[in-house]
């Protein structure tokens, strides 16, 4: 980490503006070098293209009458206020799988942070196998959802693994297919897949704390456990910040794995997510205009949630 | 610290890599079973219940082969754009004064956590819509054509190079596209395999937007393909567990083995100065 911190002081030194340096150029209004400019240029219009461009457009199409028309045709669309955020706020379906996002991210995120820093700070002090271990906890993360999902459906049938070996107590009707049980299935599922990316980022952070810390928490006579409450936990908090808003995000974006492995957001609708609802009024059912309301909510939803996390989690004051 | 306390650790973090990896071990199990087997007992190899019929079986219902290639296209189209566009923005925000560095800059931060489930039906009006790019290598790749994070990546392994270096080329006289092609892109190349692997897991594994875009089978990308194919019509294989946890091992080992062979490439202090910024 030693590299990175030197690499942002120079980063530091060289955005203060040339005032006054021996060798002006003849572009002032576009910097020292225009060239920056241009070499830039593709990603930028790439980013306006594909989410600047977009993100308008979709609070523009939330407060229209929006629908697919063939290409080129000239139809009107008209402004309908607040008329499609109405139809999303009452229609049961999207309530409910507001509410299931809801309990899957309070599953989710939780375990998330407390499992990848505890498992973090193990594999920093582990010496043996550490690159098995590491391996280990991140191959979940870079294989496809699609193709875990098969083993998820295996393992959690009726007569699948998890069952045989609870024996009398495992849950009837079984994990995916129990109203109360798939959603937080679902919320496991995904822990366990994303878990890998996480500790990486403790792992990052952790080379950040200072082992004379540790080393004054022990003096002081601190145990493990209350150098790992007063030392690490505030030593990783930017990282924290971080881990909680980025679980967020894609706890909220959920879409690959209740349609796969609850067949579409069952039972009954028991594990259905707003992308989900997105994707279902959007495209099958054709009302783009009812999918960007749904959007526009969800993403309002998430920055209240990553605002008050940021108050609870103190900032990144680094 | 005391021996006991190393054990417990070394123990818990065994036990833990090894819940993390055991369903991966049963995808590969259950692959190879000619009756699925969901019995403890089935959790372990037995030599008279193996067979590779289920990799035909999957593959005569999707094309694998097709599968992988059209994934193949679909990634290396996006690592392509990536590592080509990706360096010359990390070069030039690491690097170079322009007007709009900063603004760049935090947008390359922003954007990754936009989330692009809000962008879908937009893209998807936009690009399957408008310019008529449904069922298109072109249309797949657009949306993901250049990783943020890759350009954060590029432009901490620029940040490490001191400047005087380009200084003393721009002293003597050398053009900055000059200075581009011979100082800066020779000295990316240990920055290239981790943007490379970290690149990768993005489009290989991405399902939603390929999903919505592709409706031609020919052209569907193996995680697609294979998702459609566990959603119809699994029902209707002989053994439909061991059909699909075949098909999903061609779909998981390319990452797995990318990942394996390579995995010194993609460690924290990467990952986390990529993020983090």
């Amino acid at each position: 980490m030693s590299q990175s911190t030197a690499s942002r002081t120079v980063a530091g030194r060289s955005t203060t503006p040339p005032g006054g340096g021996p060798r002006r150029r003849k572009h002032p209004l576009l910097g020292k070098n225009p060239f920056g400019l241009l070499l830039s240029a593709p990603y930028l219009i790439f980013v306006l293209a594909v989410f600047a461009y977009p993100l308008v457009f979709a609070f523009w199409m939330s407060f229209h009458d929006y629908f697919f028309a063939a290409p080129g045709a000239a139809v009107d669309r008209p402004f309908v206020g607040l008329d499609n955020f109405r139809e999303v706020l009452a229609d049961p379906a999207i309530i409910r799988s507001f509410g299931n996002v809801g309990v899957f991210l309070l599953i989710n995120v939780p375990l998330t942070v407390i499992l990848s820093l505890m498992l973090a700070t193990a594999l920093n002090k582990a010496v043996r196998f550490r690159t098995f271990l590491r391996v280990a906890y991140y191959v979940p993360y870079v294989t496809a959802s699609v193709a875990v999902v098969g083993v998820w459906i295996f393992l959690f049938s009726g007569n699948g693994l998890v069952n045989q070996i609870l024996g009398p107590l495992a849950p009837d009707p079984a994990w995916l297919i129990n109203e109360d049980w798939a959603m937080p299935t679902i919320a496991i599922f995904v822990t366990w897949k994303g878990l890998g990316f996480f500790i990486l980022l403790y792992l990052a952070a952790l080379q950040n704390v200072s082992e004379e810390l540790y080393e004054a928490a022990s003096t002081d006579g601190a145990g493990r456990i209350r150098s790992f409450f007063s030392v690490t936990v505030p030593g990783v908090r930017p990282a924290t910040v971080l881990v909680l808003l980025l679980s967020t995000v894609t706890g909220a974006n959920l879409f690959t794995e209740p349609y796969l492995l609850t067949g579409g957001g069952g039972p009954n609708g028991a594990s259905s997510s707003p992308v989900l609802m997105m994707y279902q009024r959007g495209i099958e059912q054709g009302s783009p205009d009812t999918a960007a309301a749904i959007g526009v909510i969800l993403v309002i939803g998430v920055l209240i949630l990553a605002f008050i996390q940021r108050k609870l989690a103190g900032g990144d004051e680094s | 610290m005391s021996r006991g306390q190393n054990i417990l650790r070394g123990v818990v973090l065994t036990v833990g890599a090894l819940v993390f990896l055991f369903p991966f071990y049963y995808m590969v199990i259950g692959s190879l079973q000619k009756e699925p087997d969901p019995t403890v007992a089935g959790a372990f190899p037995n030599p008279a219940n193996l067979t590779l019929d289920n990799y035909g079986d999957i593959n005569s219902r999707i094309n694998l082969l097709q599968g992988l290639l059209n994934s193949g296209i679909f990634t290396g189209g996006v690592i392509l754009f990536t590592v080509v566009f990706g360096v010359l923005v990390g070069y030039a925000l690491a690097q170079l004064q322009w007007r709009g560095r900063g603004v760049t800059f935090a947008l390359a931060l922003l954007v990754q956590v936009v989330p692009f489930q809000l962008l879908m039906i937009p893209l998807y009006v936009m690009i399957a819509r408008d310019y008529g790019l449904a069922d298109n290598y072109l249309g797949m790749i657009l949306p993901f054509a250049i990783n943020s994070t890759a350009v954060i990546i590029f432009r901490q392994y620029f940040l490490q190079i001191p400047k005087d270096l380009f200084d003393a080329a721009r002293i003597d006289g050398a053009g900055e596209l000059r200075i581009l092609r011979r100082i800066a892109l020779p000295l990316v190349r240990p920055a290239l395999l981790t943007v490379v692997l970290l690149t990768f897991i993005g489009p290989w594994n991405e399902f939603l937007w390929p999903f919505l875009i592709t409706k031609e089978a020919s052209l569907q990308p193996l995680a697609v393909s294979l998702a459609n194919y566990l959603s119809n019509i699994a029902a209707t294989a002989a053994n439909p567990f061991g059909a699909v946890l075949a098909g999903a091992c061609v779909l998981a080992a390319p990452a797995v083995i990318l990942f394996l062979l390579f995995q010194r490439h993609f460690v924290s202090n990467n990952i986390g100065s990529g993020v983090k910024g």
